[in-house]
């Protein structure tokens, strides 16, 4: 049989690989920097895009996206080609997509900075960014599916398939996350409201963990342990059982976030039914990779590789059992809203995505420029800097966790609260400040391998098309054995992508078809009516400035959240939250039941500078709100696009709205100078004042507005 | 794009769950049968995919 002769395409593997360690060390710098401006808040400048709020979805959307993105597509694009023996299927493609997604990337970090956000975690970006996403992500899923199709190789080895699992999952994800009304260029609302749009949300942030953070990530352990470690993956039945439980299994994981919420209870149970049961195939993933390692384990002695992918290995094992743990509801009501999340996440992040990357990356660049490894020293100190960035982040995150979360539900004998919020942020952070080392020796560890790498550059010789043999694929493959209905869908991809994307559609439509459509599920609560057009403005604000990233607004069930800030949050309450802004972390208190609990002033006091009111806060200050005018001319836009999303303004209403608003914004003007406040209506103080003010009121009985 | 449609109530919700977790043990079992049950030699053969780069078909 003659063999056919083609070139791998090497070069769009360096871009990516160039883009991964660019945006790595990028984003890990802004999680940086928002590390210690929790400890240090003068950090935040003063300017609104250096505010925490701002930066935070900066450093998310840069780990993930275009970290742990281009480090997927620097591995997909390496092995593919040599898993399926032929060359990418367009060089076209491969330049548009390596261009594209840096493009997304650039104009996301400038649009976040500048405020241009949908308030939703890890979809943040704007609508006009959602369109190219799903173009560029439609190109690389042709590219791939077409390399596939010329491959000389009949059987799919495991790492396409979580490729393909990939592709399809992350499609279907964000598209229906994205479905939102535009009301301006970077202005849209989720098209789901409260309760539905938090579990949307969720559904989709648990299954972005899973999809894009985990799924690539199995698949390029399958092809480059074994690469480098010269020996097959331990037991490649369980490769394939493995595959078809976690894809399975991880859509039901997203109602874990939402425990204890106003989510359905029936659906709360099921997300934590499923997450317990994701223990096996995820633990089975990692002893896959780590067996295979079985009697080599002096090669790991030596080889700062291997070691990388065994702690990477490790480190997933350890997040995939403290996820499910997690997701258990007595766990949950002590973890949730506190840094045991974030704890958890980076875990997960620093050691499973951060050290896998890392060792592709030690393990590639030489070969890509036929040379060695400029220091296999720095490499080692590399790990050991890596590892000590990881136990410094994590365990100071442990111990400020329990610490915050006891204090939150300490009560004196007499039956009183015990702890202020504020005397739970402050004792606290020196852990934070232990976690910002951590992530300095993380981030330093990082610095060293882009040096590192660029000496091996430097001194090696890069062959962009790199020639290469095989065999096409015969006219009868032969199979050994029975015809099992597999062996067949294994050599039809297309048909294996259709597949997965039913077997992973199941899950999300099961849980959220019935959500949506039980009206019971959502029980009415008569007095909440939609939001004045101020206050639309005040929330819009509140987005902007990424509020959410430290203020919670879901008061659960437990006494002492009653106690603190009010009645518990009722599903009902919600239904008018384009989008739902229940948030994930308490950096401060919740903000549920702020609606009437302070005058105007107090906001106003408290925005301009957040330790006159609360001595000692580690909250940025908003100078520019009082500053900043509302627009104006947004408001009918806005109003349409809502009634659009079913809130009930009257026909026509938007043609008065802006007459409400002027008289609402001069009532809160007024109080503030009663107190000796002196603003003008138009700033956007005002609005948010009018927000925070509505917050949670609604339940409350019938109450003036601005009676305070 | 109005929500105005929902159902006053869904007669037996809880059949969805039960569909999903039927197709999923389903298609479990079989997708275990046939890794367990697979022949040797294919799995063999899969297994070093990664590792030779110049392997044609071997049988």
């Amino acid at each position: 049989m003659s063999l056919e002769k083609f070139s791998y395409d090497n070069r769009t593997v360096k871009w990516f690989a160039y883009a991964t360690v660019g945006w790595g060390l990028a984003g890990m710098l802004a999680g940086l920097w928002i590390a210690l401006s929790l400890v240090i808040p003068q950090m935040n400048l003063d300017y609104a895009p250096t505010t925490f709020g701002r930066l935070r979805p900066v450093h998310t959307n840069a780990v993930v996206f275009a970290f742990v993105g281009n480090g997927i597509f620097m591995g997909i694009y390496y092995s593919l080609q040599r898993l399926c023996k032929t060359r990418m299927y367009s060089d076209l493609l491969s330049k548009l997509h390596f261009w594209g997604w840096q493009a997304i990337i650039a104009g996301g970090t400038l649009t976040l900075l500048m405020g241009y956000t949908t308030g939703k975690e890890y979809a943040e970006l704007e609508w006009p960014f959602d369109i190219a996403i799903t173009v560029v992500w439609v190109i690389f899923g042709a590219n791939m599916l077409g390399t596939i199709l010329r491959r000389r190789e009949a059987h799919l080895y495991v790492a396409i398939w979580f490729y393909i699992g990939t592709w399809v999952a992350v499609a279907m994800l964000h598209i229906v996350n994205s479905f939102e009304m535009p009301v301006s260029l970077f202005k849209s609302y989720s098209w789901y409201a409260g309760v539905q749009d938090a579990l949307v949300q969720w559904w989709y942030g648990h299954n972005a963990v899973a999809f894009f953070l985990t799924t690539p990530y199995l698949g390029l352990m399958y092809y480059f342990i074994p690469k480098a470690a010269n020996r097959p993956v331990y037991s490649y039945r369980w490769s394939i059982i493995h595959f078809w439980a976690l894809i399975f299994i991880y859509i039901w994981a997203g109602p874990h976030h939402l425990l204890y919420t106003s989510l359905p209870e029936w659906a709360q149970s099921l997300g934590t039914a499923f997450s317990i049961m994701l223990i096996a195939p995820s633990w089975g993933g990692m002893l896959n990779g780590l067996l295979t390692l079985r009697g080599a384990w002096d090669r790991v002695r030596e080889d700062a590789i291997l070691k990388f992918f065994v702690v990477a290995l490790t480190c997933y094992g350890m997040a995939t059992f403290e996820g499910p743990m997690l997701s258990l509801k007595n766990v949950n009501a002590v973890s949730h809203f506190t840094d045991w999340t974030i704890a958890h996440v980076h875990v997960g992040a620093l050691g499973w995505n951060g050290f896998l990357t890392f060792g592709i990356l030690y393990w590639l660049m030489p070969r890509l420029f036929s040379t060695q490894l400029y220091s296999r020293k720095w490499a080692n100190t590399h790990f050991w800097l890596g590892i000590l960035g990881i136990v410094f982040y994590v365990i100071p995150m442990y111990w400020a966790a329990f610490t915050q979360s006891m204090m939150w539900k300490a009560f004196t004998g007499e039956g009183q609260l015990k702890y202020q919020f504020l005397e739970t942020v402050t004792t606290i952070v020196p852990m934070y400040a232990l976690r910002g080392l951590g992530g300095i020796l993380y981030l330093s560890g990082v610095v060293l391998m882009a040096v590192n790498l660029a000496k091996t550059v430097r001194r090696g010789t890069f062959v962009a098309n790199e020639p290469a043999a095989a065999a096409p694929l015969p006219k009868v493959i032969p199979v050994h054995g029975k015809t099992y209905w597999h062996n067949r869908i294994e050599r039809r991809p297309v048909q294996m992508t259709v597949f997965s994307l039913i077997v992973v559609g199941i899950g999300g439509i099961f849980e959220m078809v019935p959500t949506f459509l039980v009206r019971s599920n959502i029980p009415t609560i008569g007095s909440v009516k939609p939001y004045t057009p101020l206050e639309l403005h005040g929330r819009d604000v509140y987005i902007r400035e990424g509020c959410y990233t430290c203020h919670s607004q879901m008061v659960r069930p437990f006494r002492d959240e009653v106690a603190r800030y009010g009645e518990y949050s009722k599903a009902g309450e919600f239904v008018y939250d384009h989008p739902f802004q229940w948030g994930s972390k308490r950096t401060g208190p919740d903000l549920a039941r702020i609606g009437g609990k302070y005058p105007d002033s107090w906001h106003y006091n408290h925005m301009l500078d957040p330790t006159s009111m609360s001595p000692g806060s580690i909250m940025p200050a908003y100078p520019w709100l009082l500053d900043n005018r509302i627009d104006k001319t947004k408001t009918p836009a806005m109003i349409r696009a809502m009634r659009k999303l079913g809130v009930p303004y009257p026909h026509n209403y938007e043609l008065q709205a802006n007459a409400d608003l002027e008289q609402q914004a001069k009532e809160i003007t007024a109080s503030l100078q009663n107190d000796k406040l002196e603003t003008l209506p138009d700033r956007e103080i005002v609005a948010l004042i009018a927000y925070l003010q509505r917050i949670g009121k609604d339940i409350k009985g019938n109450k003036d507005l601005s009676d305070l | 794009m109005k929500f105005i449609n929902y159902l006053q109530s869904i007669d037996g919700v809880s059949l969805y769950p039960m569909v999903s977790l039927v197709l999923f043990t389903a298609f479990f079992l079989l997708a275990s049968l046939w890794a367990l049950k697979a022949d040797k030699r294919t799995i063999a053969h899969n297994s070093r995919i990664p590792l030779d780069n110049d392997n044609t078909q071997v049988l």
